[in-house]
């Protein structure tokens, strides 16, 4: 079995009308066996940024912490929060840093930019950037994620609408995955709130 | 097979490891301790190759208790879990330590805990948790009779049913158990299970 499918995970990003959406399921899991079903995978690093990392848990979380040490240096240093593009090189950098022998995770971004425009990115675990307009995914349900982001998405939803296109798009994607599910997490990032759900899916 | 469970109760936690200490075909001992307690109100119980359980926990238990002296309070349980998937995460890429941990500790202000550590640094706080080959007979038993803010004689009943799914349905059962609990009061040896007792030495 693959390292990147040892722990299991499911992450989308998607663009609405001035607002995004970050999903992801909620499974931690050792291969076939699920330790725990409130799994955490999206962290906040400032209000208006926020970082989904699939993949090993281990690197997940010793990459998470890194981030986090960087950018608080980054808001003493510059005395403000770091836009998204810069994020996410961020992030590039830090994973080509260990180019050969890499994070086994892949950072899916999400924020609000200048004038709030919203930006979603992912990258390979080597720090490769894959900017979109639409839609990202990663973890062990992608697959299954590009197909129903690619027939459910439409441009400039509004937040609830957004909302409820990603969770069905999260919900059908972990069903076809042994290794991802038992619910989901969805951000519904605007410029003025962020609503955080947890959905009820199968909890198989 | 090395098995190790725990849970969460009302205001404390248990744990739960097997005694024998295993080399290939030959059982060395069925009395060895593998829940270290870690200060007053913190247990370790670790499972993986023998000499990498002993030297790691041993290795967290005198930097817990340095912290201690240099600052004059103890670590919480969060921090002191934190520390030690900080020290596996250190050694992963460079020489990797083999030992899965389940850490339960009692704090005064936010209640019992246990945390989940694998061999590989994952870090997660659960109500439940299980390693080994013994972890899909028991984490079954604790998915079914577990609730939150069970009591102290609920919970070890649930430790026990654990113990005799285990010994009946394992291949290579473990004979013996020890359940350390955590509490209020602090941490402390609760009781061993045992069906084997080692030969008295002559």
């Amino acid at each position: 079995m693959s390292i990147f499918e040892y722990n299991g995970s499911a992450l989308v990003a998607m663009v609405g009308k001035n607002c995004f959406a970050i999903a992801s399921d909620r499974r931690l899991g050792v291969q076939l066996q699920t330790i725990a079903t409130d799994f955490q995978r999206i962290s906040k690093i400032h209000d208006r940024l926020f970082l989904g990392l699939s993949g090993l848990a281990t690197d997940a979380q010793t990459l998470y912490q890194r981030l986090v040490f960087r950018h608080k240096l980054y808001q003493l240093r510059e005395e403000r929060d770091m836009k998204p593009e810069t994020f996410a090189n961020l992030v590039s950098a830090i994973l080509y840093e260990k180019r050969f022998g890499p994070y086994f995770c892949q950072p899916v971004i999400a924020g609000l930019g200048d004038e709030d425009k919203p930006f979603i990115c992912t990258m390979d675990s080597i720090g490769a950037k894959e900017l979109a307009k639409d839609f990202v995914v990663a973890g062990t349900a992608s697959e299954s994620l590009y197909g129903a982001c690619e027939s459910m998405f439409k441009e400039d939803m509004e937040p609830e609408e957004l909302f409820e296109t990603v969770s069905q798009a999260l919900l059908s994607s972990v069903d076809r995955d042994c290794l991802s599910g038992w619910g989901g997490h969805v951000y519904v990032v605007t410029p003025t709130e962020v609503k955080e759900r947890i959905l009820k899916g199968r909890m198989d | 097979m090395e098995c190790v469970f725990g849970l969460v109760g009302n205001d404390f936690a248990v744990v739960a490891a097997d005694t024998s200490a295993v080399h290939s075909i030959l059982v060395h001992k069925s009395n060895e301790d593998k829940i270290m307690v870690l200060d007053s109100h913190k247990l370790i119980a670790a499972s993986g190759e023998s000499g990498d359980r002993v030297q790691f926990t041993e290795y967290i238990q005198k930097n817990v208790a340095l912290y201690q002296f240099r600052n004059g309070i103890p670590l919480t349980t969060a921090a002191a879990a934190n520390f030690t998937r900080g020290e596996l995460a250190t050694a992963l890429r460079k020489n990797p330590y083999s030992v899965n941990i389940l850490l339960a500790g009692y704090d005064k202000e936010t209640g019992p805990s246990l945390y989940y550590i694998d061999y590989i640094a994952t870090l997660h706080k659960v109500d439940k948790g299980a390693f080994g080959y013994g972890s899909y007979f028991s984490l079954a038993m604790m998915d079914r009779h577990f609730h939150s803010g069970m009591t102290v004689k609920e919970a070890i009943d649930l430790v026990d049913k654990c113990i005799m799914e285990i010994r009946s349905r394992l291949v290579v059962a473990p004979p013996n158990f020890v359940i350390k609990i955590v509490d209020k009061d602090g941490a402390r040896e609760y009781a061993w299970r045992e069906s084997v007792k080692d030969a008295a030495v002559a």
